[in-house]
């Protein structure tokens, strides 16, 4: 254990200064701003204009960190060599992918944790202090970051398989279409054709349901998100992670560098 | 028990796109290295050197064959614990600092807080890093870099020391002071395998060498036997010879050279030196000196690179 938190602190130091974070997050709190302006401008929603464009921000800034950071975690150390280093010591290579996950999460963590301070501050300007019920933003804050705990894994697991611009691709897909797999099964439900019906299933169970961890319009509207969707969610993330790093890991083990 | 044992290696790449064709990259390699020992993998580039390194370090995996080092199997975490490796051209996170590249391999190895920071402070002085142990490593020169690689395979104080060229990027002042490390690591009693295609390397260091030429071993042993083995020339120093009897023996040498009043003849083939001797005498030459002119190391290696052509690569499966 002592050895994945190593190489997860320093796959969170590595992080910490790459430049491409610091420009994302401050990119972030320039669209936080942008919110309370727009807020402004619009009389009556001013507050779910500023949720809604709020958490999307901390959604998209944290999935572009998650893809820019998650497709080197493997590949670049691959392609630099640095990857010799840490292999020639006493570290079993399921250790390292489970540090560099560990490493790249914790980043995230830290860097929604800012976000969410600045959306909070940005939040108490415009509403001239904060309430109780706001509390419940943190449940949407909550899934993205299981969202992002999924991307991470996926980021991964392409990461092992190709390079470092193939994994990107891959990874963006997958987070795009996993947004639509309830669709692509009622696409399957409504087509009249039994193979396409069972292949849009198998397809719905594969692929990630993002679709389902987007509660931001809700919680803009202050509809109050039930723990059983929050208990499911939070299963569901940690089962696919699992098959995820798993998957990684039996790759992993079988690359020669 | 050896420190290092491999019996039957071999590693055939798969290559093409549709990975069809095979490159044998090493052949059924087979060397012992004993405990305490300096030993030496020589050959040229494209050998197997780093192919074999790589093996051992479970960065490629062997086709077929085995290894075993300080007598555990090669996937045996704990034994890696007790070993160091300079890889050929060390890559490092150019964002860390030695130190701190250190202490992150030292953390590694799961050393102790302390013992870690007196490793660390030793390491960084013996290698004369000390002043640059805040600086970014992407500030580094190579030689610079070498030297940080050196430390980190020396950090968890190793029983067996593995080197790729560890002399690469270094300036003269540079491989001295390896030279110097490689022998003190000798006194200390450690196990010291490194691959190097520059052989007067070799020749200072090693206790036994064995030499590598496209997967293939060809020869392997004790510096002093290897070197005995062949005695490549003959040769006479005549001191003020006429001009006849130097007329005479021309044919039968492979070089004359004078220098001053002294000639010097070498003789490559040994019959012919009773003949050179006795027309020396005939005509009244002196014989200053007579001496066998044993092989060079590097002699050797070109005899058993050159001779022994090998295409290995590029097999149809």
């Amino acid at each position: 254990m002592g050895r994945v938190v190593t190489i997860a602190l320093g796959a969170f130091r590595e992080s910490v200064r790459e430049r491409v974070l610091y420009n994302l997050i401050v990119f972030a709190f320039l669209m936080i701003g942008a919110a309370i302006l727009m807020g402004s401008i619009s009389v009556g929603v001013e507050r779910i204009i500023l949720v809604n464009l709020g958490l999307a921000a901390i959604s998209v800034f944290g999935l572009l960190i998650a893809i820019f950071i998650g497709i080197g975690l493997v590949s670049k150390e691959i392609d630099r060599r640095t990857i010799y280093n840490i292999l020639s010591k006493p570290v079993a290579r399921a250790q390292f992918i489970l540090g560099k996950y560990a490493g790249l999460l914790l980043t995230l963590f830290v860097n929604t944790a800012i976000m969410t301070a600045g959306f909070y501050i940005a939040l108490a300007i415009q509403e001239r202090g904060l309430e109780t019920s706001d509390l419940n933003l943190l449940v949407a804050i909550y899934f993205i970051v299981l969202e992002l705990v999924i991307v991470v894994g996926i980021a991964i697991f392409f990461s092992c398989l190709s390079s470092s611009i193939l994994s990107a691709v891959f990874t963006l897909c997958l987070f795009v279409i996993g947004n639509f797999s309830s669709d692509i099964r009622a696409f399957g439900q409504g087509s009249g054709s039994p193979l396409l019906e069972k292949i849009t299933a198998f397809l719905y169970y594969v692929l990630p349901h993002f679709g389902d961890f987007n509660v931001i319009d809700q919680v803009a509207h202050g509809v109050r998100i039930p723990g059983f969707l929050v208990a499911a969610n939070t299963l569901y993330a940690l089962l696919y992670v699992a098959v995820l790093l798993s998957g990684a890991i039996l790759v992993f083990e079988e690359r020669e560098f | 028990m050896p420190a290092i044992e491999i019996k039957g290696l071999t590693k055939e790449y798969r290559t093409g796109f549709w990975k069809s064709r095979t490159k044998l990259a090493l052949n059924s390699l087979n060397l012992q290295v004993e405990s305490g020992e300096v030993f030496g993998l020589l050959g040229p580039n494209g050998a197997g050197k780093t192919t074999t390194l790589k093996i051992l370090f479970r960065l490629v995996f062997p086709t077929s064959g085995a290894a075993r080092i300080l007598g555990r199997e090669l996937n045996d975490t704990a034994m890696h614990q007790r070993v160091g490796y300079l890889p050929e051209q060390p890559y490092f996170y150019d964002h860390l600092t030695p130190e701190e590249l250190l202490n992150y391999t030292g953390r590694l190895f799961r050393l102790s807080k302390d013992g870690l920071r007196h490793r660390v402070n030793d390491l960084l002085a013996r290698l004369q890093l000390a002043e640059s142990r805040h600086v970014p490593l992407r500030r580094f020169s190579k030689g610079m870099l070498q030297r940080v690689g050196i430390a980190q395979a020396l950090i968890n104080d190793p029983e067996v020391v593995f080197l790729d060229e560890p002399m690469t990027g270094l300036d003269p002042i540079g491989r001295h002071e390896v030279r110097d490390l490689v022998l003190q690591l000798r006194e200390e009693r450690k196990t010291v395998f490194f691959s190097t295609h520059i052989l007067s390397d070799a020749e200072t260091l090693c206790d036994r060498i064995a030499i590598l030429n496209k997967g293939q071993l060809e020869g392997c042993g004790e510096l002093h036997d290897i070197l005995s083995l062949g005695v490549s020339a003959t040769e006479v120093i005549l001191e003020s010879p006429t001009e006849a009897v130097l007329n005479e023996v021309r044919p039968l040498v492979s070089s004359m050279v004078r220098t001053g009043d002294r000639v010097r003849l070498e003789i490559r083939e040994e019959a012919n030196t009773e003949q050179v001797l006795a027309k020396a005498f005939q005509g009244k030459a002196k014989v200053v000196s007579l001496n066998p002119v044993k092989m060079s190391l590097e002699d050797y290696f070109l005899s058993k690179v050159k001779t022994n052509p090998r295409d290995l690569n590029n097999r149809s499966s």
